[in-house]
């Protein structure tokens, strides 16, 4: 999950800092290159910690997930192995060449070399939320009773999962919304600061429209990304998902959706609740009046059909982080809107409202990220592969010491790089695109007079 | 053959080319406080491995990725098993690659100092903590019928495995001065060269010393090819280790460099071939360790990995190479553009005779 805040940003940020590159090759406008450098700094301060924070990925399913890894390895192995011979290799190795190589590489090069960088984390993701898409919906597989493990029937299926064609774009939609934030929230507080030149200003303006664009343009998307997936899951794949984020307990025809509640999620009487009727039905259904399950009904089914016990996720985590992935992503989309129109025709924002819009911008997509991922992997609670094995039964057989002592780490590395890169992003952010007097022109830029970048 | 036994060598070529690329890089973090005086060495020293070391440590999670698509089984025991040594590892190679990339983004020395540190312990652990797991993973480690790690911590702390994360330490270390010696220039260049010369005398022995306590004691099968391959291999690793030393005394940096890479790499053959057919052997009972045949996967899942392998490997191989051939060059930090002649580095104590030019690239295996 916390890997999860900073992928999205490399995702998309790769992509509009290759294309800032791109416009100044294709211009000659030396505003590109600066905007290429200083939005390629914070993706290079974000890409790091990314990176390392992946390596834990591969190596944590055998250290704390050894019986999980053991039953599915045939199957959900494949997806990372390739991820890491297809995707790794690629970005790092291209991503080197774009740090070190602005003095070594013809321009055209070099700004390919970011292209494929960023074609490398898109593939990367790909391989990941395949064997994720397994999880939630494990297709092309088949049991082997006598080595207890699942074994591989068909790749494509699994490479072509339906649960994965509705989730990837879902996800880099959302990336390529993350990252259109974050240009477009830097770029309009820029924009606003009593100090900024002319030239800078002009700059920052293109940077605040092509963010603004991206997040907008991919708000659509996710949306239809997301309906398509959430109708999916509840028709086909896991209805018990949706019943848990709605925290509707009573199937229900036409089924109203909750907007807001105060009160318990027990399914008691609620102190006070918002809904709009017949919305849900039309989300899972596409139908106005349309049956969507409740969790009871659907707790009684699966204990007849997988044996005794809870099959309900933790409902308030459900209901709540749904909330706030969707108000997260509509306000972010918004606050573009906004700032598009502030800026139409050359005009200067000045509104207080907007610069508060400017800062939480960035952050708004983080949290509707976060909010989609604990959504969706506690919506899958109690299975670690659905309808497979339960999470419970995935776990290692190490001394609750020793996880402990590797959450305690991990809690306490993450925290501290955590506001260390907040830091230098907040930083690199104040320093902007350099002074003026610099001399900026010419492949290198400013790094032209020394070979040294690190 | 088995498809089994191509991905037991697969996986052996993924550790092979992880230790001989991220070896050097390895060595250059621990030298760091000890070769480089001021900021700009340091910096020197960094920037020589800056634009491949991401990419040299992308062969350890194809490693990792590998076994677990391929041997899930010795993929959840042997991770499972050695949870502290991955944890420590882990933290080590996540503060040095964020290190790598923060240390120039702020101008405080304090901040540097910190990050310089971190680079140094990230490098130092995770070179002594490889030959550590390896020598286990030779010896043999408590294994239950469930494949299930019953042994603690202190299981890992033999006379043998210590030995084995002494020769790795050493081995990267005079890897990583190597490097040094080929890639930059003057007084720094020396320095390094030295430090090789006094490293190898440790390598030679320890490592001498470990395989051939790995031929005597740890080789799965003495009579098989493999068990001889073996013994062939760990002299082609010997030969190429003093190669790489006497190479090195008479300044011929491209010879030692590329020598010594075929040390690490022969000297991981070794280790591989004295461990088949076993993968993961329990010192329990026999009857209880992991072997290809028992830890691998289904054919059809090898069969996919096979392809996909035999089709993208060649390119990546390809542009890894060609990455290595754009930072050819000696790091300097003179300026580049030689639109006024640039002078000369200052004559140090040590000025060693121009090696022949142009230096050859390091061969990615």
């Amino acid at each position: 999950m916390y890997h999860f805040l900073f992928v999205p940003i490399t995702i998309g940020l790769g992509f509009l800092v290759a294309g800032f590159e791109t416009a100044w090759l294709r211009t000659g406008h030396e505003r590109w290159l600066r905007l290429t450098k200083f939005y390629g700094k914070l993706f290079l301060i974000n890409f790091a910690i990314g990176v390392v924070t992946g390596i834990v990925q591969e190596f944590q399913f055998g250290m704390n997930w050894s019986a999980y890894s053991r039953f599915v390895g045939n199957i959900f192995g494949a997806p990372l192995a390739i991820e890491a011979l297809l995707a790794f290799f690629l970005e790092s190795t291209f991503l080197g060449l774009w740090i070190f190589g602005w003095d070594r590489l013809p321009p055209k090069v070099h700004n390919a070399c970011m292209w494929i960088t960023a074609t490398g984390t898109l593939l990367s993701a790909y391989f990941i939320l395949t064997a994720n898409a397994w999880m939630q919906h494990p297709v092309g597989y088949v049991y082997n009773p006598k080595t207890h493990q699942d074994e591989l029937a068909s790749f494509r299926e699994v490479l072509f999962n339906p649960a994965q064609l509705a989730g990837f774009p879902h996800v880099i939609a959302g990336c390529f919304l993350t990252a259109g934030a974050l240009v477009a929230g830097v770029a309009l507080w820029q924009l606003m600061r009593p100090s900024i030149t002319e030239q800078h200003a002009l700059a920052f303006r293109h940077a605040l429209k092509a963010g603004a664009i991206t997040a907008v343009a991919a708000a659509v998307v996710v949306t239809f990304t997301g309906d398509l997936q959430g109708k999916l899951f509840t028709q086909h794949y896991q209805p018990m998902k949706m019943a848990a984020a709605e925290a509707l307990y009573h199937t229900a025809a036409p089924a109203p959706f909750s907007l807001l509640t105060i009160g318990s999620l027990n399914g008691s009487k609620p102190i006070f609740e918002i809904t709009l009727p017949r919305l849900l039905s039309f989300l899972a259904d596409g139908n106005w009046s349309g049956q969507v399950q409740g969790i009871d009904n659907l707790q009684q089914q699966y204990s007849a059909q997988y044996g005794p016990g809870s099959y309900v996720p933790v409902i308030p985590v459900t209901y709540w982080s749904f909330r706030i992935m969707i108000g997260a992503g509509l306000l972010a989309a918004l606050i573009a809107l906004v700032a598009l129109w502030a800026v139409r025709k050359g005009r200067k924002p000045t509104s207080k409202w907007l610069l508060a819009g400017a800062i939480v911008l960035p952050f708004l997509p983080l949290l509707g990220n976060t909010g989609g991922w604990i959504m969706t992997e506690m919506g899958r609670q109690p299975w670690i592969v659905y309808g497979q094995m339960k999470t419970a039964a995935g776990v290692s057989a190490n001394s609750a010491g020793e996880v402990l002592t590797s959450l305690i780490v991990f809690t306490l590395l993450y925290g501290v790089l955590a506001v260390i890169e907040v830091g230098l992003m907040l930083k690199t952010i104040k320093a902007g695109l350099g002074s003026e007097q610099e001399p900026g022109a010419g492949a290198a830029g400013e790094a032209a007079p020394f070979e040294l970048v690190y | 053959m088995h498809l089994s036994d191509l991905w037991f060598i697969a996986i052996a070529v993924l550790w092979a080319g992880y230790f001989v690329l991220e070896g050097f890089d390895f060595g250059v973090g621990i030298l760091l406080p000890v070769l480089g005086r001021d900021n700009t060495e340091r910096r020197i020293m960094i920037n020589t491995i800056g634009p491949v070391w991401d990419g040299n440590e992308v062969w350890l999670l194809t490693a990792g990725g590998a076994t677990f698509a391929a041997f899930p089984a010795w993929y959840a025991s042997m991770f499972s098993a050695f949870y502290l040594p991955l944890l420590i590892i882990l933290f080590a190679l996540i503060i040095r690659g964020v290190a790598f990339e923060y240390r120039g983004k702020r101008d405080s020395a304090r901040w540097r100092a910190g990050w310089d540190t971190a680079i140094f312990l990230g490098s130092l652990l995770p070179a002594i903590l490889w030959g550590v797991a390896f020598g286990n993973v030779l010896r043999g480690i408590p294994l239950n019928a469930e494949h299930n790690f019953t042994g603690n911590f202190f299981t890992f702390l033999n006379p043998y495995a210590l030995l084995g994360g002494l020769t790795t330490f050493a081995l990267f270390t005079m890897h990583g001065a190597l490097f040094l010696a080929l890639k930059t220039t003057g007084d720094l260049r020396g320095r390094a060269n030295r430090a090789a010369t006094e490293v190898a005398v440790v390598a030679i022995v320890a490592g001498a010393g470990f395989l051939a306590w790995t031929g005597f004691s740890h080789r799965a099968g003495t009579t098989t090819g493999e068990g001889i391959a073996s013994v062939v291999l760990a002299a082609l690793a010997a030969a190429a280790l003093i190669t790489a030393a006497v190479a090195n005394r008479a300044t011929r940096e491209g010879v030692a460099f590329t020598a010594n890479a075929v040390a690490i790499a022969a000297a991981t053959a070794s280790l591989f071939t004295a461990l088949y057919p076993n993968v993961l052997p329990s010192t329990t009972s026999a009857a209880y360790s992991l072997t290809t045949a028992n830890a691998a996967s289904a054919a059809k899942t090898l069969m996919v990995m096979t392809v996909v392998a035999c089709i993208f490997l060649p390119f990546v191989l390809a542009y890894q190479a060609w990455s290595y051939w754009v930072f050819r060059r000696r790091v300097t930090a003179r300026p580049q553009p030689a639109a006024v002649p640039v002078p000369g580095p200052p004559a140090g104590p040590v000025t060693p005779p121009p090696s022949p030019a142009p230096e050859p690239a390091p061969k990615v295996p």
